[in-house]
């Protein structure tokens, strides 16, 4: 019997050859002869493989290898690799299914999972320096509807019905806003952008404005068709570089398409934006300081009445709205208002934008539907609490906002809500905090900031953070009364109903609202000289309680002037002549033994 | 006259989708860097020079690189997200230089994604 070196096993089942599996072995039989092979490798057909569904297949003897979906084109290849040179075609070969992929998809994070993207649409996908990205994503076709389809009325009624309110934290209706505008009488109008961020810890506008420029100056334009403008201005801070600089960048973009400018899209309708760069003074974020600013002057609010809608910039009437209230318009003028209301509470309309930090796992930009459960934002989406620490609570609205207690997570985000728990929605600054953290001392850190902050020009607000800062401070040092609680109680109510701009009548809810929620942690400063939660220095004692002790070492290892004593399996002791009292050691402690 | 008007637009809009989409027969890869502040402060422009720097040395020539601003993410930046033609984007979190000219060479170039760095595969949803 003839012997050959190898065997070539071709299926002839029903399923190969209905794909062409006869035709592969006669191509391979021709090849072999060409190639003088036919003495040395044996083509065998076989009945069914088995595996129909990658065939035709081929079985290689004596390597065992196993060929699938063959063709007759492959076959030159084939044989002068495997035959002739004893080369395996690796491409041609049957890989297992690759296993399972271990890495989760975007919609099963719960992080990305449970955003609903509206101002944020095209975050992290489009070249914010690029201006044809953004009209690929369906850039500028509002402004194109608007300018077309649309009347000026038209517009109004579509903000009007989506709910829109503003997003930089007072939460009045953008569409109202825009027709008491509309209607005032006066040839020269003005659209503002408010890019004036300015919370400790917030960083929603920055990021829209660096990552897609373009959705704010599309937004602006079609409030300018709205009320009838022909000139914006971006106040945004210089502190935010890489957003001026896109900034500046997109708006030379569109008036190169001439998407700003003259007759933009052929409509008769002119419209330009300036950049005006702010010096970073917080109370340039109110509406009326920061018309004063862009006027050149130093920036002040004003008494309202009369309201910027009737007069604003140069007493001309103006609107303005935050970044992320105009990133929201085009989708509601492509889309209309009605979609846009779909998703929200009652009163709430939409998606707000958060930028989530502090004591959470995800620190982060986080966009999601209004009625979206703290407990939610925080656990799922921010991934809990670091280190395994304790939620505390979360501060909202920055310096104007409030600390919202554990007892109150399953509040749901939208403006009445928030207000109610005494904090505001605020532009969207969102700090979590955990048992380390004490309640007076952040109290005293954020009124620390607005008194930093005001002005000057009213009384309540130059004076009476003061004083409420000087009693905070006191309280912290040990050096409080029972008395200093009331006074601080007079004080806000006083401020909050006397001050001239938004700055002063907010500034005092940080302390009203850990008053309200923390008042045991005011009382063990007050009375027992004692901070709860280990951080308020003067209050410390530097003592280790041997009772918690677990000997651990970490204190020692954190300390940086050598000033704690310990040794292994013993319970570790302070040298206070040594200590600095930086804290390392109380940070470090995982069972809260330093007091 | 104006300088642009509507038909204009759509026509850009489909040019650009047509530029920014990856194309059998021409570019094969996508590979965008997240360069928002948060993206900067934490070596963006780093993992930029990786991959710039291994695609001239390599000589690839079928993958366009781009820049993109915050994926949203912050505390996990820098963040680049690779897309091979057909199949879903994979983002990578937490990169350096050696993470990045890894992934170029395992993913990128051999069309591997590399799992010990990549946080998920597919995008978000908008709207």
């Amino acid at each position: 019997m003839k012997t050959f070196r190898s065997h070539a096993l071709i299926c002839a089942g029903t399923g190969c050859v209905s794909n062409k599996s006869l035709q592969v072995r006669t191509a391979l039989e021709e090849e072999l002869k060409k190639c003088g092979l036919e003495e040395e490798v044996q083509v065998v057909i076989t009945g069914c493989n088995g595996f129909c569904a990658v065939g035709p297949v081929m079985v290689v003897y004596p390597e065992g290898i196993f060929y699938q979906k063959l063709t007759p084109d492959d076959i030159p290849l084939l044989v002068s690799e495997h035959f002739m040179k004893g080369r395996p075609v690796e491409k041609l070969m049957y890989r297992e299914e690759e296993k399972k992929a271990t890495v989760p998809r975007m919609q099963d994070i719960s992080f990305f999972g449970l955003q609903v993207l509206r101002a944020l649409r095209n975050r992290g996908i489009i070249d914010a320096e690029k201006i044809d990205e953004y009209i690929a994503r369906d850039g500028y076709q509002a402004l194109g509807r608007a300018l077309t389809e649309l009347t000026p009325e038209g517009i109004i009624e579509e903000v009007k019905n989506s709910g829109l309110r503003g997003r930089g934290g007072a939460g009045f209706p953008t569409g109202l806003k825009w027709e008491f505008c509309a209607r005032a009488r006066g040839e020269v109008k003005y659209v503002l952008c408010n890019g004036d961020e300015g919370d400790p810890g917030a960083f929603m506008d920055r990021s829209i404005l660096e990552a897609d420029p373009h959705s704010v100056l599309e937004g602006m334009a079609i409030a300018a068709r709205a009320i009838g403008s022909r000139q914006g201005h971006i106040y945004v801070r210089a502190e935010y570089p890489l957003a001026v600089s896109r900034l500046k960048l997109a708006i030379e973009q569109a008036r190169d398409y001439g998407l700003l400018g003259k007759n933009i899209l052929n409509s008769g309708f002119d419209f330009d934006i300036d950049i005006y760069q702010g010096a970073g003074a917080f109370v340039c974020g109110e509406e009326t300081a920061l018309m004063t600013s862009i006027e050149g002057k130093r920036g002040m609010p004003r008494p309202r009445p009369p309201f910027p809608a009737y007069k604003g910039l140069w007493r001309k009437p103006t609107i303005l709205n935050n970044v992320e209230t105009y990133a929201n318009v085009p989708p509601i003028i492509l889309h209309g208002g009605g979609w846009y209301s779909e998703l929200g509470t009652e009163k709430s309309k939409g998606t707000k934008v958060f930028a989530l930090t502090g004591a959470v796992n995800n620190i982060g930009l986080v966009e999601v539907p209004m009625g979206t459960s703290l407990r939610s934002i925080i656990y799922d989406i921010g991934g809990g609490i670091k280190g395994k620490r304790k939620f505390k609570a979360v501060q909202m609205g920055g310096p104007s906002g409030g600390c919202i207690p554990e007892s109150l997570v399953d509040t749901p985000v939208d403006y009445e809500s928030i207000n109610q728990t005494g904090a505001i929605m605020g532009s969207g600054g969102m700090v979590v905090m955990d048992e380390t953290t004490c309640m007076v001392d952040i109290a005293k850190f954020f009124l620390g900031f607005t008194q930093e902050e005001s002005c000057g020009k009213c009384i309540p607000c130059r004076v009476g953070t003061k004083m409420m800062l000087d009693i905070l401070t006191r309280i912290t040092e040990g050096e409080g009364t029972e008395e200093d609680l009331d006074t601080l109680q007079d004080l806000a109510a006083t401020i909050k109903g006397t001050a001239l701009c938004g700055l002063g009548n907010t500034a005092p809810n940080p302390v009203l609202t850990t008053m309200r929620y923390f008042r045991d942690e005011y009382e063990a400063h007050v009375r027992e000289k004692r901070c709860p939660a280990h951080s308020c220095v003067p209050l410390l004692k530097f003592r280790v309680n041997p009772e918690l002790c677990k000997r651990c070492g970490q204190c020692f290892k954190a300390c940086p002037s050598g000033a704690v004593i310990w040794e292994k399996k013993q319970v570790a002791s302070i040298d206070l002549q040594k200590c600095v009292k930086c804290k390392n050691c109380i940070m470090a402690c995982k069972f809260n033994a330093i007091e | 006259m104006p300088k642009l008007t509507l038909d204009d637009l759509k026509r850009i809009k489909e040019e650009a989708k047509n530029a920014t989409t990856l194309r059998e027969g021409g570019q094969r890869v996508k590979i965008t860097v997240h360069m928002g502040t948060c993206g900067i402060a934490s070596g963006a422009r780093a993992v930029m020079g990786a991959f710039m720097d291994e695609i001239a040395k390599r000589q690839v020539r079928d993958v366009i690189v781009t820049t993109s601003g915050c994926a949203g993410l912050c505390s996990r930046e820098p963040m680049a997200t690779v897309e091979l033609l057909g199949e879903a984007p994979v983002k990578y979190v937490d990169l350096d230089d050696a993470k990045t000219r890894e992934i170029l060479v395992e993913h990128v170039i051999g069309g591997k994604m590399v799992e010990k760095y990549a946080l998920a595969v597919g995008s978000e949803t908008t709207y």
